[in-house]
């Protein structure tokens, strides 16, 4: 590509005097610092992140170009240092097109399979949801992060895998997702705490994931036991030729939680804030459950053809993604050099697009920082007519596989939730926030809510 | 009528294949073929479906 020679840099955003640029500020205010980057600077513009130079695109037109730029223009693979520690050495992030096709096809997340998933999750969020008493109080990031890890790992590995889970496992997986660190960019490895939680959770992980690969080998399966084979199975019996596993467990360890990781916090997170969002405005909430009520009259199952008419409840999920995207900021690394908007972007710098910022333009979502679930309706239709920044789930050729999947799971889990039990917010509406110290954004914590078991309506 | 993908958009979920397999076929590597570019007016219900549902809003129908 031939590039004009006259062609500016893009502005630097004020601030970052500090040994590591803006560093600092992307671990204490993230979304502060790139909506600063947007009013200083416009639809493209900089900030310094450790040695390095990130240009954050915002906006339709620089979001365009950012979520249709091929592999050989804007790369992934070493957009995040801080991934490589937790899924282990070898195990990519992500992948290209084609290949993430065929992963669409073996991860079952194809819609063929989406129908046998719907009932899957229906089943752990009623399994969940049984351990509850007539009334009390859960945690929201501890309930939900249990759950996703029980839905994940039963549609994605296997139900016989996710049977031999408990809450062990979720406990570990937070504190590798804990440890996202965006000091990772300095070094991945800095001796701080929650680096040094993250390995041994890892290991933590390793340990289980042996465990149960050791009494699958010590009673292996009577024959035409009726428990379907899963990926473990699948794993454990490729062998090379001296007979021994072409998978060690630390290689099936890393591939589960990498399977498993862009569908948890996401997840997990979203259940919260829809939740959080529908107890803020109880008339939604009115709506939505009585959508479920209606729908669900007749004692029908949770499934796939039930879940797909539910709009009300579809535009508040919508919502809660919109204000409160689980991730904040997508990133990739210039391959050569770039013209976006007039600027030149350097090969070698990483480019950024805000989720966060976007998704709340006031021209293209009018009173921007409100809930309101009426913008998906016809005529207004903002996430279809704001396809580049109404991004939640990213856009384009990377948009999000797993997003079908990801409605589907809310829906059900609200399906189940929503029609059993009434919930109350346990702690003033406006502290409930995220925590965005690390790049893996969760709910930060108190994060409570009451519930009760309805009674016949 | 006739159908219209962004081969830009298409991620092979295949929820248009489930909605109408004798226009939509999606190979185990996730590509799209479209059987009957242009089907008769008899699919137009289940094709507005397909496009309703497609994950990615890849399709379009483009009227003659």
């Amino acid at each position: 590509m031939s590039i004009d020679v006259t062609l500016s840099e893009p502005p630097m955003v004020s601030g970052g005097e500090e040994e590591h640029g803006h560093l600092d500020e992307l671990r204490r205010d993230p979304i502060g610092l790139m909506q600063r980057v947007r009013d200083e600077c416009g639809d493209v513009g900089q900030f310094r992140l450790a040695g390095r130079d990130v240009v954050l695109l915002t906006g339709a037109d620089a979001n365009e170009f950012f979520f249709r730029a091929p592999e050989e223009a804007l790369d992934q693979a070493e957009a995040y240092p801080f991934m490589t520690p937790i899924f282990g050495e070898g195990v990519v992030f992500d992948a290209p097109p084609e290949r993430r096709r065929e992963m669409l096809h073996n991860q079952a997340l194809r819609d063929k399979f989406m129908r046998g998933h719907a009932s899957t999750i229906a089943h752990e969020v009623n399994e969940m949801a049984s351990r509850l008493s007539d009334e009390g109080t859960i945690d929201l990031l501890d309930w939900f992060a249990e759950l996703t890890i029980y839905t994940s790992s039963a549609c994605l590995i296997g139900k016989k895998f996710r049977s031999e889970l408990d809450r062990r496992f979720a406990e570990l997986y937070h504190d590798l997702e804990r440890g996202t660190d965006a000091l990772a960019y300095v070094d991945p490895y800095a001796p701080i705490e929650s680096f040094e939680r993250r390995d041994a959770a890892r290991r933590g992980l390793v340990d289980l994931v042996q465990q149960i690969m050791d009494r699958r080998a010590a009673a292996p399966e009577a024959p035409g036991e009726d428990e379907e084979r899963d990926l473990l199975d699948v794993l454990m019996s490729i062998r090379e030729e001296d007979g021994s596993p072409r998978f060690p467990t630390d290689a099936v360890t890393g591939m589960f939680i990498s399977m498993m990781f862009a569908g948890h916090h996401t997840t997990s997170g979203t259940a919260a804030w829809t939740l959080i969002e529908l107890l803020r405005n109880p008339e939604e909430m009115k709506e939505v459950v009585s959508e479920l009520d209606e729908l669900y009259a007749g004692g029908e199952e949770v499934s796939y053809q039930a879940l797909r008419s539910m709009p009300r409840l579809e535009s508040a999920i919508k919502e809660a993604l919109r204000l409160h995207p689980p991730l904040i900021l997508v990133l990739r690394v210039a391959k050569q050099e770039l013209d976006v908007l007039g600027y030149r972007i350097a090969s070698g710098k990483l480019v950024g697009a805000s989720l966060s910022v976007s998704n709340r333009i006031p021209e293209d979502f009018p009173d921007p920082d409100s809930f309101v679930p009426e913008r998906y309706v016809v005529p207004r239709e903002e996430d279809r007519t704001n396809p580049w920044t109404w991004i939640p789930f990213g856009a384009g050729r990377h948009r999000c596989v797993g997003a079908p999947f990801a409605m589907m799971q809310l829906k059900a889990i609200f399906s189940v939730l929503l029609r059993g039990w009434e919930f109350e917010l346990a702690q003033p509406s406006e502290t409930y926030r995220n925590d965005h110290s690390k790049m893996v954004v969760q709910l930060a914590r108190p994060c409570a809510v009451r519930y009760r078991r309805r009674g016949p309506s | 009528m006739k159908i219209v993908v962004d081969r830009d958009l298409c991620q092979g979920h295949g929820v248009c294949e489930s909605e109408v397999p004798e226009v939509f076929s999606v190979s185990k590597q996730g590509v799209l073929t479209i059987l009957d570019e242009s089907p008769s007016g008899s699919f137009r219900s289940r094709l507005e479906q397909a496009v309703a549902f497609c994950p990615t809003s890849a399709l379009r129908i483009q009227e003659d």
